[in-house]
């Protein structure tokens, strides 16, 4: 990792460093990223830096290209024909929108959480399996002992250790959101992407799904777009503000949301529009 | 850097803040007139003014109250971010300050009606300067918080020195009066207190400049405050002989 | 409520118990053709309608029998019809709905699946005369199973590309960004959530195959006694009682009848299940 830049540099002098916290180097960075819908321009020149082992939250208000530029990292958008992304993103110093840098790998290295719960039509034992199967040749026991771990770290383990081979529909919407993320871990990857994920839950499902990100920031890599910017205020480390395409305000969230620098970003979080 | 040019979306919002900063506005004078009152008391040794600001102060502390509930229910249901946050942090602290120097306007009015006991001694004439440096002050300090005007604050925030080192010239005065005439002790101690007041009046009104600052830069003001309050270290040897 | 909105409020109840009795009359109208329909099949059959009508063969004219290798036949040819129609169908579907359908090659494929679902039995039925039964000299068993076939086909491709693309993208895109290939994705996610629908459309086919009558006049014709070999004609019951019920024998009218009623049953009985299916899977998953 030598030569991405750090500009989290300026960033953390400001505020007090945790002392107990990995340094703050990049994981993910998107160079020069733009991005079009057949003639429509959805992204205008973003860069932007996910740190490793935090959380990034991306707010901004509608059709400003939040999800897109999620959906780049894993380069989901590419199932769609018309929608061109040029420009870099870099994994760990690769440039994942290389047309040789396998879709596969990429996918398993990256992990998506969508708005909408989505079970697969299976057992609840099966939705985590799927994925873990496809990739690897594990004894009975072992993949057991993966599916425990996935659900464990899915906060979900404790609910349905009792049913595993019912099926996934039947969990109530929180559940089945935290079976999602359990799915997305459960192949281990290094960045978590969570698209609006609590959009769809009630306040206490919302409060579970948040406190399972918290836990999961000291192995993941995430970033999460949402709605609710004071879940981007209670989550996050850092905080991405986007508008119309472009990015105008990135640091600390504590910073964004107390002192921001952009009168733009001022505007947004404090509910004036303009 | 003024007041953000828009709205927000939410009508409400913006009523309620406007509600409170109201709120700061009376209550602010409110405690320059009873200064400006109390100071006019002294000078005219009127006691039963004095017995009406004494009264009136009830006023100042009730709109405290007042506004530290909106604050808690604007905290509570608007969440507010940012600048609005600022706003109402710094409402909070204003108000508290505000009826602190209200308390003191109602003391400095208090300690005249006993003033008022003894016959009028030399120093007394000192004390409507005094007063109205700080009347002053404060003055200054509500204007630029109407305006949101944080230069307006940091001149003001200097001018505290001069209170100061004026509050420190009395106390000298006074305590070289005190040493003359033993006769003079009560009255003057009177005065020592209400000297005191003023002088705490002025400093309150410097922490109302110090929010200010904040409000407007989200930073606090770099310099450090200028203590010109030498009163702590005056000895008898350091007085003027009579 | 002022005087104006008061008469509004009245006219807007009349016209609404006005729709209301006539869109009742209208049903009882619908039902009333079917439950005659019923009762007439059931009325005019009811001399057959005993254990010999699933146990006796088609009797030579003026004597009593049943309706077993009519039955047997069309049970054959009719599963012959899915077993064909079926996996080409779902694989057609497939393609449309993962593949190529938003493509200007999947809309045209549509279309003509469209053009096919609506075709005339008779002409697919002639289509198959044409080029299995003068090309092999005789008709077959076969040759009908093939002509009820190309019936099922553009059904099955229809519901199975529509009950795919029912299927949320969300969860396409949560199985590919496991990264798990797109065609292991189909078999094992997307058919496992689609199949309630693609089972129903399976069913629907049947349904209608069992009583098509044109499309096996000339191919698969008919035949007097029982028999199981594709190679030659079969009987069926639409043939059967197409022969028997413009003949001039009471038993054979009687009959015709009793086959009618039986064939209405089992497709309402079809219809029914399917529709079943689709409620029970509908209560499972909101």
């Amino acid at each position: 990792m030598t030569n991405a830049p750090s500009s989290f540099a300026l960033q953390t002098q400001v505020a007090p460093a945790r002392t107990d916290a990995p340094a703050v180097v990049a994981k993910m960075s998107a160079r020069n990223l733009e991005f079009h819908y057949d003639s429509f321009q959805a992204l205008k020149g973003v860069n932007l830096d996910i740190a490793e082992k935090r959380v990034t939250a991306l707010i901004g208000p509608s059709g400003c290209g939040k999800s897109t530029l999620l959906r780049i990292f894993n380069r989901i958008y590419a199932i769609y024909p018309r929608q061109v992304a040029q420009g870099e993103v870099l994994l760990d110093d690769e440039n994942i929108l290389d047309p040789k840098y396998s879709l596969n790998r990429l996918r398993s290295k990256v992990g998506m959480v969508f708005q909408k719960p989505v079970p697969f039509p299976m057992s609840i034992y099966e939705n985590v399996a799927y994925a873990i199967r496809h990739y690897e040749k594990l004894s009975k026991a072992d993949l057991d002992a993966r599916v425990e771990h996935a659900l464990r770290q899915g906060a979900l383990w404790d609910e349905v250790k009792d049913k595993l081979k019912q099926s996934a529909l039947g969990l109530s919407g929180g559940q089945q959101q935290r079976l999602c993320i359990a799915r997305a871990v459960a192949l281990k990857p290094d960045v978590l992407l969570l698209d609006e994920p609590t959009s769809a839950l009630d306040p206490l499902a919302t409060s579970k799904i948040e406190q399972l990100v918290a836990d999961l920031k000291e192995h993941y890599t995430i970033a999460i777009v949402t709605h609710n910017m004071q879940q981007a205020a209670r989550c996050s480390d850092f905080t991405a503000f986007m508008y119309l395409g472009e990015l105008v305000e990135f640091g600390e969230t504590e910073k964004v949301f107390t002192k921001p620098v952009k009168q733009q970003t001022e505007d947004y979080i404090t509910g004036r529009f303009g | 850097m003024t007041v953000s040019s828009s709205d927000h979306v939410v009508k409400s919002y913006d009523d309620e803040l406007r509600r409170l900063t109201d709120e700061i506005q009376r209550m602010g004078d409110l405690a320059l007139t009873e200064l400006e009152a109390a100071i006019a008391a002294v000078i005219e040794r009127d006691s039963d003014a004095a017995e009406r600001i004494v009264q009136s102060d009830a006023a100042v502390d009730a709109l405290e109250l007042e506004v530290s509930q909106d604050v808690i229910r604007l905290l509570a249901l608007r969440q507010p971010m940012a600048r609005d946050l600022r706003e109402v942090m710094a409402a909070l602290r204003i108000a508290s300050d505000i009826e602190r120097i209200g308390d003191y306007a109602a003391n400095v009015a208090k300690r005249a009606i006993a003033l008022n006991q003894s016959a009028p001694v030399r120093p007394v004439y000192g004390l409507p300067r005094l007063g109205e440096l700080a009347a002053d002050l404060l003055r200054e300090v509500l204007a630029a918080y109407h305006e949101r005007d944080a230069d307006r604050a940091l001149l003001a925030w200097a001018r505290d020195e001069e209170l100061d080192r004026l509050y420190t010239s009395m106390f000298r005065e006074l305590l070289t009066y005190m040493m003359e005439d033993p006769r003079n002790i009560t009255p003057c101690t009177h005065l020592l207190f209400m000297a005191k007041n003023i002088e705490r009046i002025g400093d309150h009104a410097t922490n109302i400049a110090e929010n200010i600052y904040f409000l407007v830069h989200g930073t606090q003001i770099a310099q450090a405050r200028r203590k010109d309050d030498r009163s702590a270290s005056v000895t008898e040897s350091s007085l003027p002989h009579r | 409520m002022s005087k104006v909105s008061a008469r509004l409020y009245r006219r807007r109840r009349l016209v609404n118990h006005v729709s209301l009795t006539f869109s009742f009359l209208a049903t009882v109208f619908g039902l009333f053709w079917l439950f005659w329909i019923l009762w007439t099949a059931l009325s005019r059959g009811i001399n057959a309608m005993k254990w010999d009508l699933f146990t006796q063969m088609t009797p030579p004219p003026g004597s009593d029998g049943g309706l077993l290798n009519a039955f047997a036949g069309s049970l054959i040819m009719c599963f012959g019809a899915i077993l064909v129609g079926t996996p080409i169908g779902i694989a057609a579907g497939t393609w449309l709905a993962e593949y190529a359908g938003k493509q200007r090659l999947g809309e045209i494929v549509r279309f003509v699946n469209d053009i096919l679902l609506s075709a005339p039995s008779i002409v697919l039925g002639l289509f198959i005369y044409e080029l299995v039964v003068h090309q092999v000299g005789h008709f077959s068993a076969t040759a009908g199973a093939l002509a009820l076939a190309l019936i099922v086909l553009p059904v099955v491709v229809r519901t199975t590309d529509e009950m795919l693309r029912l299927v949320p993208s969300q969860m396409r895109e949560a199985a590919l960004s496991l990264g798990v290939p797109q065609w292991k994705i189909t078999v094992q996610v997307l058919f496992r959530s689609a199949m309630p629908g693609i089972v129903t459309g399976i069913l629907l086919a049947l349904a209608r195959i069992s009583g098509e009558t044109a499309p096996l006049l000339f191919t698969a014709l008919n035949n007097q006694y029982w028999s199981t070999d594709l190679n030659s004609p079969m009987a069926s019951v639409p043939v059967v009682i197409f022969q028997y019920a413009m003949s001039p024998y009471e038993s054979w009218q009687s009959l015709a009848w009793a086959g009618a009623f039986v064939v209405t049953i089992f497709v309402l009985a079809l219809s029914l299940i399917a529709r079943a299916i689709l409620v029970r899977n509908k209560v499972r998953n909101d």
